[in-house]
Parts: C-alpha cells; structure tokens; sequence
C-alpha cells in the first residue's frame, strides 16, 4: 500500500490517515512474526480490519472537533474579554501574546477545583446536565461545516438537523435547574426554557426564507447558491438583523442573558455547579455563540466564499468573528432586560419581522429570480 | 408554581454589603417583602461611649466606607454645637468643597453599583473611571483614600495643598464633560436601560414623605427639600444653587435626580473656590463637653444623617445616637417592591444606593 | 397635613404652647428649632396635633437615652413645608415600668427608630405595629445599650 492520502474532505483524509497507520501497524505483526498459527494473530486481524479502521477515523474526527471546539471557544473567550477591554476603556486580558494565554490559565485553575456536588441534588441528573448541554453544543459544531472539504458530516438536511438539535438546550437547562434543588436555579432554568423555545421561533422562520430563496437544506449548497448569486444578507436584509438578535438571545448573552442573570439570580441555573462542571458549560456557552456567529455567516454572508487567495475555512472564522464583534459591541452598550420584556420583544417585534422577511423571500422567489 | 420565599442575601450579588431582603414570589412577581438587617452591626453607639470625642472621628469616617468625610463631618457639626465652638470661615469652605468632592465620589460609586446591577459593567467602569479622579483628590488633601480623618472638632485636620483648586476644577470640568456626553448617550439615551428603570419601583411623593426616606431618593418622588438649601449649615447659605427634583417616583427618576446633583455639586465646588478666604482652618476646643444635648443634621449623598449628642461633662460623650438615612429607607423597601417583578429588586435597591456600614451601625 | 401659610418656629411654639398648656416641661426655641421637654401622657396628642395641623412631615430620629434613673426618648420630627425641627424629649420614662407611645402609625418613617430603641434599650412602644428585635439576634437576652449592661466583657 504506498503512502496516498485522500484529501476530498476531513473525513476521507483521517480515513486514508487511519487505513494507512493500521496498515503499518499490520507489518510490524508480520515483521515480528505473528502469522496465521501464532497466539497474538485475531489481535492483528482486529487491528487491521476494515471496521476499526473507520473506528479510529471517527475518533480522530471527534478528538479534532473537540480540540478545535474548544480551542474556538477560548478564543472567543479571548476575544471578548479584549474587545470588551477596549469598550470599556481598559487593555482587557494581559498574560501571554495579547493577553491569549490568560484563558488557558482560568481554564486550569477550573480543571484544578475541587468538585462540589449539592447533598440534596439529584446526582444523576445535575451531573448528566453538564453533558447534556456539552452535547448539543458540540453536535452542532459537528454539523456546521467549515470549507467545502472541511467538515465531520455532509448530511442533506443539515440545517433542519442542526435547529432539531439547538432545540435541545432548553430541556438541559431544566434538567440542570431542576435537579440542583435551589430556588434560583429554577428560576432560571424556567426563564431560560422559555427564552430559548420563544427565540427558536423567529429563528426558524428566517431560516425558512433562507431556504425559500436557495431552495436547499444542505450548507454547502446554500453557500454556492450564493457564490453564484448574491449574497443573502442583502436582500433578507431584515431577517439578518432578526437572525442575530434571536440569535444573541438563543447564545444566553448581554441583553438577553436572563437564565444567568447574576444581579438577582446569582448565576441562574449555573449556580450550583462549579469546578469543571461549571467550566463545561461555559465552553459550550461560548461554543453556541460561535455556533451561531457561524451559521449567521454561512446562511447571510456566504460562509467559506470569498477570493481564493485566502483558504475559504479563515473566510469562515474571520466573518463569524465579525459578528461576534457585534454581539460584544452590543454587550457592552446595554443593560439586561427583564424576563416579560424580553418575552414581549420577541412576540411583538422579532415575529413580525421575521413573517415579513419570509413574505420578502416568498415575493422574490415567486416574481423576479435572477433579477440581479 | 406555589408562592414561595426566597433569600436574597445575605451573601448575594445584588445586596452591596450585608443585608437579606427576602421576597416572596409568585412565578416572577413579588407579593411580599421583608427587609432583616442586623449582619454588619458593630455596636457603633456603644463603643463611641468609651471613647474620647477625638477618637470618635476616624470611627465616623467608617460608617459608610462610600462617604467618609460626610459622616465625621456631621459628627463633629454635632459635638460644635454642643460645645457651642465657632468654626473659622476657611474652614467651613473647606467643608463645603470636601463634602462635595465626597458626594460626587458616593455618587459615582452608586452609579458603578448600579450599572452593576443592570448587568453593564461598562457603566461600571466608567463610573469608577471618574471617581477615581476625586479619590485621588482626596488623597492628595488627606493621605487617605477611603477613610479620611480630615474632619476636626473646630474646623479640619490640614489646609488646602498646592493646586489643589487646579486639579479640583480640571476633575469637575472632566467629570461635566462626561456626564454629558458619554453618560448621557450610554444611560439616557439606551432604550434598555430605560425599559428597566422607567415605572419600576414607584414610590409616591406621600409615601416617601411619610415613610422617612430622604435625599435623592425622596426627591426623586417629587417632595423639594434639601438641608443643605433649607437647614443650611457650614457655607451653604451663600451659595446658589439648584435642587434637583423629578416628579415620578420611579428608579429612572432616582437616577436623574443622582446625575443632576453631580452637575450641581460641581457648580458649588467652583463657586466654593471663587468665595474662599484665606485664614485659620481650625481653633482650639475644649477636652470636655459641657452638660447638655445637641443635634446636627446634614445631606449626606444618600439622605438626611443626623447625630443627636448628649454630653456629661466627661471627655466622652453619654450618648451618641446616629440616624442613617438607608436606615429608614431599607424599612421602605417593601413599598417599593412589592407589585413588581423579581428582575426589577436589583435595579430598584440600587437606584436606592444601600450602604451596610451606615444602616447597621 | 398641607398648609398654604407657613409657619416660623415661634409661631409653632406658640401653637404647641397653646395646645397643651400643661405636660410641657420646657420650651425653647432657637432659629428653624424647636425644642420641647414633655411628659409621655401627652406625646402621641402631641404628634398628632403637629402631623395633622402643624404641618410636620417627617420624623428625622426617634432615640431612647438611659439616664440611670430613668429613661428618656428623643424625636426629631421636621416639617418640610415650614422648615423646622422639633425635638421633643419625653422625659421621666420609669425603669420599672419602661412604656411610651408609639409614633409609628402616624409615621411609618418612625418604625424601624422605634423597634431599634426597643431592640437597645427595651422600651416598649405601645401600639407598634411590629416591636421585634430589629439589629440584634432574635434570641438575645439583653439590651445593650442600658448603661448597666457592660459592653467589655462576655455576660452568660
């Protein structure tokens, strides 16, 4: 087997990776002399075989996401904690290179705590909550693909399943309220269920205009669609600015961040957990909204598209950090609004907005295609 | 869900300092409220009995770690009139211009406090942006940067030092500057930020009048009284100014009420330096106070402060009682969280600014 | 409650003189002060007459003084409209016995005054709406600010 890696995608090549590491691990058994009558031969026919070589294909892909994931989340961390510096007239985090290796030092000084479990809890369920959460988080991040050839999986209707799988947050949040057994957290995991099945709504009716004018569900389709076209974001101009406010409030930040308010509900349904646990969910809050500066910039700013002397994946990040710029920016300038103010935003104005966003795509498609 | 009680305090975000308010809830709504204080008290009347009327101004100064220079002033206003000293006129300028530096850094310390409550930290910051500035005054007129110990029974501690009216008036001219251009755009003119003030916390003009609260907070309910104008003490009847009132009653109020007063305060600094006379800042007092009682009462940045002194003839007084003006206004929280939602006890006890030191004693 | 003309502190000693020609022990008046030495039979007479008719809005201080023999309870009640402060002790409150008045129904401002005098010193406010231990803890034995309570040292 000569040395040939399959660079069509992320998957095909930790393939082509894995097959080729177990094949040299195949010759190192026949090179010491396990053959056919030797005790150790079902151990090298298990490691050669063709099911465990997708097997280690999928843990690197899974291993990579989770780095990345992770790595992404810090670095969105790092992001705002400068950004927010210089709103507010300060440097923001100083240790390392711009004050990047800050977060790695709070990352392990979370790691190192000790592990505090409320006695009255429900153990199961307060411990399952974190992964609960921790999953959606990073079943999205599987989702959502990065280039053209950059991806974990291509699914057809990767959008749908990706909004399927946002809609999971609330009933983690409520796990992880109700089982902590405190009043604030239940509070806030109420708050937060019912923040996060409001905004879905306005979020869906946008990405159905999305989908009205590109005619797909699948991501990369839309993004050729407007590499083809143009870009979404200037006709569904308003189902932008819709798609990002939900979206802010979706991500649990500054204005919308109510299931957390600190003020009154000391750390809403977060309260009860710490250490690593706590350390958890805060990646994945910030992994949400990087999940959602993502898809806002495949769905309206045409994702990997852009000249090609630029990698498409660095097109991707670099406008998802446009719009994370935003979601400072506005955390920075405003004040928490209260929980039936928040409810009444989103009735009253993200939903109508979002209706005729969708009417606007409707009328578009149906009278003038290809008018540009 | 069942109406239930919850505990907020005394180790919670939104309470600055020691103090539980326990709300009883429906859903979100607050049906019931109950201020317990009691957490932070010292026995600050009665340790003050033991002591030597000297030794009592720098225990002053720690009754509210926001506004020292306030509270020793009332308490040694108090011991004069008791001991019956006058005050030379430099010195009582002198008062006037520290006690106003003092209100504008409580008054930025309240804003921090309230930006923090409102889920901003940058108004936070800016807040303590600015009201580093006067710490730093004050520092450089006291060698202190919280507690001061600059008030003396007849008159203060040191003169003014070099420049000091330079660097005053650059640090009100900056602080104008910018409570009128970034204050006024970040609090203002920010729609969520008015949602959340706007028609919470309504306190009416009768209740605010009978339920003792005074200061910003009453005159943001529309009732037009300050001593500082009305009971005038130190300098303060020769000097022109405005007092801020808004009718409504509500948090925004409260917070208009507290910028306005900042502006103001500025103008009687700048005004306090154009009247200043050169002459002794202090004279000597008697050890012993006579037999008898006094009062004195002062607009402390959160209300009226009152200390009732009664001497005995000893170098220490027989009784001291001090009237904290949060005092009276914590007992009036419940009229004004009760109909409303939990959200709003955060923005509504602090647009109140609660100061622990000064309600526990 | 509101009254058009205003008053001066002469005319309102004047007024309170009037009022109640016996249970005023003394009366002094200085410039925006007023300062009245009273007999407890007459106090809540007394503040209702200032409330009602005299314009009186606000009670800056309630205090409870231990004079060894007896106890005394001092108001400082003003009037925004007229600008002046009253302050009215109740003098010869008995040890035995230590019971006054309370203001607090008229004035809500004078509630927690009241219920941290009792807290210190054990005098009981008639008619108050709630006298509970107010700074202390609630199973306190003692009241700490009567001088025969010694703040030095640990007592039980």
């Amino acid at each position: 087997m000569e040395l040939h890696f399959d660079y069509s995608g992320l998957y095909e090549f930790l393939y082509s990776v894995s097959s080729w590491l177990l094949w040299l691990v195949g010759r190192a058994f026949e090179f010491i002399g396990v053959d056919s009558d030797n005790f150790f031969y079902p151990v090298r026919q298990f490691l050669t075989d063709q099911q465990f070589v997708y097997f280690v294909a999928l843990i690197l892909v899974a291993l990579i996401y989770l780095v990345a994931g992770l790595l992404f989340g810090i670095q969105f961390i790092w992001m705002e904690r400068k950004f927010l510096g210089r709103f507010m007239d300060r440097r923001g985090t100083q240790v390392g290179f711009l004050g990047f290796f800050q977060n790695f030092a709070d990352a392990f000084k979370v790691l190192l705590k000790a592990v505090i479990i409320p006695k009255d809890s429900d153990k199961r369920v307060y411990q399952f909550a974190i992964f609960g959460i921790l999953a959606v988080s990073f079943m999205l991040l599987g989702l959502v693909p990065w280039d053209n050839n950059f991806y974990a999986v291509n699914v057809p209707l990767a959008l749908l399943l990706g909004l399927a799988v946002f809609s999971l947050a609330p009933f983690t949040l409520i796990l992880a309220g109700w089982s902590s057994n405190n009043k604030y957290t239940v509070i806030g995991g109420m708050r937060g269920a019912a923040q996060l099945i409001a905004y879905e709504i306005p979020i869906l009716l946008v990405v159905v205009s999305a989908v009205v004018m590109t005619g797909t569900l699948n991501f990369a389709e839309m993004v050729a669609w407007q590499q083809n076209n143009v870009l979404l974001f200037i006709p569904l101009f308003i189902g932008a600015i819709t798609f990002f406010i939900a979206g802010v409030a979706e991500s649990e930040r500054i204005p919308f961040d109510l299931p957390e308010a600190e003020s009154e509900l000391v750390e809403g349904w977060q309260t009860e957990y710490g250490s690593l646990g706590w350390g958890l969910i805060m990646a994945a809050d910030y992994l949400r909204a990087y999940i959602v500066c993502v898809l806002f910039s495949i769905i309206f700013l045409g994702g990997w598209a852009g000249p090609d002397f630029i990698p498409g994946s660095v097109w991707l990040l670099t406008k998802a950090a446009i719009v994370f710029f935003f979601m400072v920016w506005l955390r920075a300038a405003t004040v928490r609004i209260r929980t039936d103010q928040l409810l009444k935003f989103c009735w009253n104005r993200l939903l109508p907005l979002a209706v005729i966003n969708l009417a606007i795509a409707v009328l578009i498609r149906v009278y003038s295609v290809g008018w540009w | 869900m069942t109406e239930m009680w919850v505990n907020m305090g005394p180790q919670h975000p939104f309470n600055h300092g020691l103090w539980n308010l326990r709300v009883k809830l429906d859903g979100e709504k607050v049906t019931d409220a109950e201020p317990v204080i009691g957490y932070l008290h010292r026995g600050w009347e009665k340790m003050v009995e033991s002591r030597d009327y000297q030794q009592i101004i720098p225990m002053s100064d720690r009754l509210c770690y926001c506004s020292a220079l306030t509270w020793s002033h009332v308490y040694v206003s108090a011991v004069e009139n008791l001991m019956e000293v006058e005050v030379p006129e430099r010195a009582q300028w002198i008062r006037v211009i520290t006690i106003e530096i003092q209100r504008l850094a409580s008054h930025l310390m309240w804003l921090a406090a309230v930006g923090t409550d409102l889920g901003s930290y940058t108004i936070f910051l800016y807040a303590m942006r600015e009201r580093e500035l006067f710490l730093d005054l004050l520092t450089n007129l006291t060698g202190a940067r919280m507690t001061y110990n600059y008030m003396r029974i007849g008159g203060v501690r040191n003169d003014l030092p070099e420049n000091f009216e330079r660097d005053t008036l650059r640090a009100c001219d900056l602080l104008e500057k910018r409570i009128k251009g970034e204050y006024y755009q970040l609090m203002d003119q920010n729609t969520p930020f008015r949602m959340r003030t706007i028609d919470t916390g309504v306190l009416s003009k009768e209740d605010a009048m009978n339920l003792g609260v005074t200061g910003p907070n009453m005159r943001g309910s529309g009732v037009d009284f300050d001593l500082r104008r009305d009971d005038p003490y130190e300098k303060y009847d020769e000097i022109d100014f405005e007092v801020c009132v808004e009718k409504e009653g509500d948090s925004f109020a409260r917070y208009r009420v507290r910028m306005r007063e900042m502006l103001v305060s500025c103008d009687i600094i700048r005004d306090a330096f154009k009247k200043i006379k050169e002459g002794p800042v202090r004279v000597k007092t008697p050890r012993n106070a006579p037999v008898g009682t006094a009062f004195a009462h002062v607009e402390d940045p959160r209300g009226e402060s009152l200390m009732y002194v009664m001497g005995d003839g000893t170098n220490h007084p027989y009784r001291l009682k001090v009237r904290s003006p949060i005092f009276v206004t914590v007992s009036a929280a419940p009229k004004m969280c009760i109909g409303y939602k939990m959200a709003d006890i955060p923005a509504i006890m602090g647009t109140v600014d609660m100061c622990v030191g000064e309600t526990d004693r | 409650m509101t009254e058009n003309t205003k008053m001066n502190e002469e005319q309102i000693a004047e007024a309170i003189n009037n009022a109640f020609p016996d249970g005023i022990t003394s009366i002094q008046v200085a410039p925006r002060r007023v300062f009245l030495t009273i007999s407890k039979d007459i106090l809540l007479k007394l503040c209702t007459t200032l409330k009602n008719e005299l314009g009186f809005e606000h009670v800056s201080c309630v205090c409870g003084v231990d004079m060894k023999t007896h106890f005394q309870t001092v108001y400082h009640i003003s009037s925004y409209s007229n600008k002046v402060v009253t302050e009215i002790v109740v003098d010869n409150i008995s040890k035995d016995k230590p019971e006054v008045d309370s203001i607090a129904p008229l004035w809500g401002g004078a509630n927690w005054h009241e219920r941290e005098t009792y807290d210190m010193y054990g005098i009981i406010f008639i008619g108050h709406p709630r006298l509970e231990r107010l700074l202390m803890a609630e199973d306190f034995k003692f009241f700490p600010l009567r001088k025969d309570f010694d703040g030095g040292r640990r007592v039980a």
